[in-house]
């Protein structure tokens, strides 16, 4: 009778371990997936800039210096080669900054009503809309994921199968950069409506 | 049916699939009941009959019926979206030059990022109401299907809002529930139609092979079990629509709350959508273009039913949708609380 009981603890204890451990794997397969999907959507940001740039130049001359600091950000984001979440501070604190050039940029296109009506800056303008959001939703994912996988690991008592799991707590996507947290300056005298 | 909104989105999933099983099933039966009770019946009427008349013995009526619900199921689950989309007369979104279409695919793109599924199958419906609706058998098989209406009243935001709401009911398979139901429920008002005529020809055979016993009263016990049965049966006969369409009602409605807080979860903007419904709602005309087979599956009821205007015991049986107010009230309650906690203020 007492090893009958004995079995009965070790399968339902063998049991709970096989699925608490399979439970972390899928949430760390989860959280590098969403991971891969922020890199996607990063790399399709870096190869539309150029091609922004370059409608607006010839109707922007004006605001030089707000297009070159998209260029270099840009640039800065490209060159950065960290791969997987243990790079996300790197890769994080470069394309943030790129995050606050563009959106420098999106609000200078915004204080041009002449230039939103010619159509193309009209769906440049959109197209950016989407690769920013579509950024923000991957990061968002990712952190949401993350959070999850995290969250799970420090539960008891799931928390003692995270050896065994080879779980670590993943890195979330901050906003550290202060230029995102700042508002943005907008101007709102008429001057260049002109 | 438990509608529990607090439950994992795992378990969402399963209790979909598990209600699509026991929906196919259940369907499946009916039709086994209608089959083999009709043959029971004939086969009691035309027991005593002389020898040389016609004995009903082997049960022609049930099998057929019982093989055609299987294949009806499965013609359901492989081509109802398809029948969906094409009742509503919507058209495919492939390569947008209109810069309308193509911010609603930027939409569709951004959300099912958010959600974490495949990008979708995105329709157009050339209706001037708003409205929208998603149908497909899971996440991998999806279409979602805006009415032009929707995509000029809405900004952005609120588009964005509308889509995450249909990629909610797809990610949770509310979807595949739904689109069996809508599948099953016209096949059985398709089947109840035809088979109307063919009953009322079976119905006076019926009725006379029951006199029959009558007359002869042989054995006692078959002349209350063959009203009863027949009463039944018939019974069966006329409430099948009604039954599947009141299903159908009761399995939409309460899953749009769900989905509605799964698109505040995608878009973090509870607002727009409240904003978007709002206007979904002051819309006058009813969407003509979707039928009230398909009423089930989308945002708002298509039907401009006033119905869905109330809560109660009646509108609760009968409408395909919770109150819109109701549904407002809720998602401005979730906006205030995210401004609050943001420490912003409420304007």
């Amino acid at each position: 009778m007492g090893s009958i009981i004995f079995l009965v603890v070790v399968v339902i204890v063998v049991g709970w371990v096989i699925g608490a451990y399979n439970g972390l794997v899928s949430l760390k397969n989860q959280t590098l997936n969403a991971f891969k999907q922020i890199d996607v959507q990063l790399k399709r940001r870096h190869d539309l800039i150029p091609n922004l740039v370059n409608a607006v130049k010839g109707a922007m001359e004006f605001e030089r210096s707000t297009l070159e600091a998209v260029i270099q950000a840009r640039n800065q984001a490209v060159k950065v080669n960290a791969t997987g979440p243990e790079g996300i501070k790197q890769i994080s604190q470069a394309e943030n900054a790129l995050s606050s050039a563009l959106q420098r940029l999106m609000v200078v296109v915004e204080q041009y009503p002449q230039l939103k009506a010619t159509g193309n800056i009209g769906q440049l303008q959109e197209e950016l809309t989407s690769t920013e959001n579509k950024v923000a939703f991957a990061r968002q994912l990712y952190n949401d994921t993350a959070t999850q996988y995290n969250t799970r690991q420090q539960q008891f008592p799931t928390n003692m199968v995270t050896g065994l799991a080879q779980a670590q707590p993943a890195d979330l996507w901050e906003l550290e950069d202060q230029a995102e947290k700042a508002v943005p300056q907008v101007d709102l005298s008429m001057k260049p409506k002109v | 049916m438990s509608d529990d909104t607090s439950l994992s989105l795992f378990q969402q999933q399963e209790a979909n699939r598990r209600r699509t099983v026991l929906l196919v099933i259940g369907f499946v039966a009916f039709f086994a009941w209608l089959g083999f009770g009709g043959d029971y019946i004939y086969y009691l009427s035309t027991r005593d009959a002389p020898g040389t008349a016609y004995h009903h013995v082997f049960p022609w009526f049930g099998i057929a019926l019982t093989v055609a619900a299987l294949l009806t199921a499965w013609y359901a689950y492989a081509t109802g979206p398809e029948k969906v989309l094409w009742s509503t007369g919507a058209r495919a979104v492939v390569d947008p030059t209109d810069p309308q279409e193509k911010q609603l695919v930027n939409v569709v793109e951004e959300m099912a990022i958010a959600a974490g599924v495949p990008r979708p199958h995105i329709w157009i419906v050339d209706d001037p109401d708003p409205n929208a609706f998603a149908t497909g058998t899971d996440p991998l098989h999806a279409h979602i299907a805006v009415t032009r209406g929707l995509l000029e009243l809405c900004n952005r935001e609120e588009l964005q809002a509308v889509v995450g709401h249909e990629l909610g009911h797809v990610k949770n398979l509310d979807v595949r529930l739904m689109t069996m139901l809508a599948a099953l429920v016209g096949a059985i008002a398709l089947m109840h139609d035809g088979a109307t005529r063919v009953l009322r020809g079976g119905m006076n055979v019926g009725g006379g092979g029951g006199g029959g016993s009558r007359g002869g009263g042989k054995k006692g016990g078959a002349g209350p079990l063959l009203v009863v049965l027949l009463v039944v049966w018939i019974v069966s006969w006329i409430l099948a629509p009604i039954i599947a369409q009141v299903l159908a009602l009761a399995v939409s409605r309460k899953r749009e709350y769900l989905a509605d807080a799964m698109s505040a979860q995608f878009t973090r903007n509870p607002l727009a959508l409240a904003g978007a419904l709002q206007k979904i709602d002051g819309a006058v005309a009813p969407t003509t273009a979707i039928k009230r087979g398909a009423a089930h599956l989308c945002i708002a009821d298509p039907l401009g039913r006033r119905l869905t205007a109330h809560e109660g015991l009646f509108a609760d049986a009968l409408a395909t949708h919770p109150p819109m107010a109701k549904r407002i009230a809720i998602l401005r309650g979730m906006g205030y609380a995210q401004l609050k906690k943001e420490g912003g203020s409420v304007a």
